[in-house]
């Protein structure tokens, strides 16, 4: 196919989903557990992504992300109550120091470039450790972040370990699909540069890279920080899909979350991750919320063993048999593509005909 | 100062290099030259030293004491220091006190144009034979990470392809362009490894062992493969090679270690009937 052929077909996809997304807003009642799905997945898609991008296509093993997140939602919250609400946001604080509010679009950038900052400078010591003592060292940043949010002595700022509230919110679901969409996209459009390929060269192997002339101090480093850069506004967005944001929210358990996502998906595929942040987002909130009811009748036979809780057992063995049996995750390393898709048909169909034969 | 220059006309110099893990003295006084356009092959006993030579040359290691330079420039210095000074058991230990210690990385030694391939293949293990190409033009970019990301550097991209498919047509690699690096037969392998150090545009190339683990047929081949891209890319050649048929028919000049220690250096045959050589690989058992 060719280049423009394959751009079309991508931007029909694109619209085509976005008009589908757009009717069944109007159609269906909007409490329904459809939109909410659509509405978190996207949001978890995107730092879902933004994490492929370090662990699947860079190699390093972070697990920073959900301090990433919290810096952008905190910001974005700070940045966006508006000044009136702000004496009953900030009741214990007087009004908090911050006294003014700033655009919805420009509060997201903020969030993302904070935490691109805090990625820079944590990057400096951190980056030259090597894969497990990077995860460590990563998820205890993001532990530490949580706890120096709660603090009181920042309450002015951080509202210390009080809920953040009255900040503008998004109602359609069109929203956090064509903020993550564009957020992917850039990163999509990174990956399949000369850099995205430097990228997967230090991944590949450091050595080697380095003696190719790639700076892996310098690569390593844009990859943390861009990374960074786009979990803090998936923060923003979950800020904004919450309504509320509390610093306890952003445990070591919400990057565990995102890391299954990118597992499941396939380490280094894109659209792997996407795919299976709906996927996760789905069963958790709502097909596997049956586990959690005490008294769930099959006709009149009562299901043993359901209670609240169940959900993340079954979850629990769900994963270990796909680390056992499908290391490969969704889409391993590969992409979803049109392309693709037509040639799976188009074996599918061969294979049928000479069945027939 | 006078000295940060050095003006022999050689593209690689190694002067009083030592190299000291603890007490163990790997790397003992070296001092060579490569001229421009030769090909210089060292040579030893396993555990000469040979490798940390080449390690240090591409900013792997830092010496412990010496100096190296590039085309007359200086681009490694160092000299003991810390806990290294009291254990130090090399010579000249006081010749580069207070000079500026240079140490770079070896990346920033690929970008001066000395290119590299490693003994154990170090390919791109996930990526196919042209994108193990096209990585190494990365090194050669003028586009930023902005500039790059938005596609704005259409022509500098096209030509980084244009130029990768033109190495991989005199690498005669254009049949697997495809493939995954790591599924090629592994005398490919190394022609690969071959073709990729050569995509960072070097001068000096340093080949690690070429030709572990080939049969004497592939061994010829590569012997005329070396000679071939010597003139094709007006390279000068610096190499490790176990292997003596290869190393005597292709080398211009041969240098040898032992025990860290440069105990010979010449032509082909006059290194061949050098007795301490001979010694050296026969574990000296004229002695006894």
């Amino acid at each position: 196919m060719s280049k423009k052929k394959k751009m079309a077909w991508n931007v029909s996809l694109i619209v085509a989903l976005l008009g589908l997304l757009f009717v069944l807003e109007q159609v269906m009642p909007s409490g329904s557990m459809l939109f909410t799905v659509l509405k978190k997945g996207a949001i978890y898609a995107l730092v879902a992504v933004s994490m492929n991008l370090l662990n699947g296509f860079t190699g390093l093993f972070s697990l920073g992300q959900a301090g990433f997140m919290l810096l952008g939602a905190y910001t974005y919250a700070i940045l966006t109550i508006p000044p009136e609400s702000r004496a009953s946001v900030y009741q214990y604080y007087d009004g908090g120091i911050v006294n003014f509010a700033i655009p919805v679009p420009l509060a997201l950038i903020a969030g993302g470039l904070i935490a691109a900052g805090f990625a820079f400078l944590i990057g400096l010591p951190v980056l030259r450790l090597k894969s497990d003592y990077l995860a460590i060292a990563t998820l205890g940043f993001a532990e530490i972040i949580r706890a120096v949010f709660q603090w009181d002595k920042l309450g002015p700022l951080t509202n210390g370990s009080n809920l953040l509230r009255s900040f503008p919110t998004f109602q359609s679901v069109l929203y956090p699909f064509i903020v993550s969409g564009i957020c992917i996209a850039l990163i999509v459009m990174l990956i399949n540069s000369t850099y995205g390929r430097a990228f997967k060269a230090i991944r590949d192997d450091e050595i080697a890279a380095e003696a190719m002339g790639i700076n892996l101090a310098h690569h390593k480093r844009l990859a943390f920080v861009i990374s960074s850069f786009f979990a803090g506004v998936s923060g923003g967005l979950l800020a904004m899909y919450q309504t509320t944001i509390q610093a306890s929210m952003f445990k070591s358990a919400m990057t565990y979350e995102i890391l299954l996502i990118v597992v499941i998906g396939g380490i280094g595929s894109v659209t792997g991750s996407c795919i299976s942040a709906f996927l996760f987002i789905a069963c958790s909130e709502w097909w596997l919320r049956f586990l959690d009811n005490e008294n769930f009748y099959i006709g009149s036979f009562h299901v043993p063993l359901l209670r609240a809780g169940f959900r993340k057992v079954v979850f629990a063995v769900v994963i270990m048999a796909m680390v056992l049996f499908y290391r490969q995750g969704i889409m391993g390393t590969k992409e979803f593509s049109v392309e693709a898709l037509q040639g799976f048909f188009r074996k599918l169909f061969r294979r049928k005909s000479v069945k027939e034969e | 100062m006078s000295n940060e220059r050095n003006d022999s006309g050689a593209v690689l110099k190694l002067e009083n290099l030592t190299m000291q893990f603890g007490g163990v003295v790997a790397v003992d006084n070296v001092s060579l030259e490569v001229g421009k356009g030769e090909i210089l092959s060292l040579i030893g006993p396993n555990g000469a030293g040979k490798t940390t030579a080449f390690n240090m040359v591409t900013g792997v290691y830092a010496p412990t004491n010496g100096a190296i330079y590039y085309k007359g420039e200086k681009i490694v210095q160092n000299t003991p220091q810390g806990k290294m000074k009291k254990l130090y058991q090399g010579e000249n230990a006081d010749l580069y006190v207070g000079k500026r210690v240079i140490a770079p990385t070896p990346d920033k030694i690929t970008k001066l144009g000395i290119a590299r391939t490693f003994q154990n293949i170090r390919l791109f293990k996930s990526q196919t034979v042209f994108e193990n190409i096209l990585i190494a033009k990365h090194m050669l970019r003028t586009s930023n990470l902005f500039t790059a990301t938005f596609h704005l550097n259409a022509k500098e991209e096209a030509q980084m392809r244009q130029e990768s498919e033109e190495l991989l047509r005199i690498m005669e690699l254009e049949d697997v362009r495809d493939e995954l690096a790591t599924s090629l037969p592994y005398g490919k392998q190394r022609h690969l490894e071959i073709a990729r150090a050569l995509a960072t545009k070097p001068e000096l190339l340093l080949l690690d062992e070429p030709a572990a683990g080939m049969n004497p047929q592939e061994t010829m081949e590569l012997t005329q493969f070396i000679g071939r891209i010597r003139g094709e890319f007006g390279l000068t050649i610096f190499m490790i090679e176990h292997h003596m048929d290869l190393v005597m028919e292709i080398s211009d000049r041969i240098h040898v270690l032992d025990f860290g220690k440069s105990i010979a250096e010449g032509k082909p045959d006059e290194v061949r009937n050098d007795p301490r050589v001979i010694e050296a690989y026969l574990g000296g058992a004229q002695d006894e």
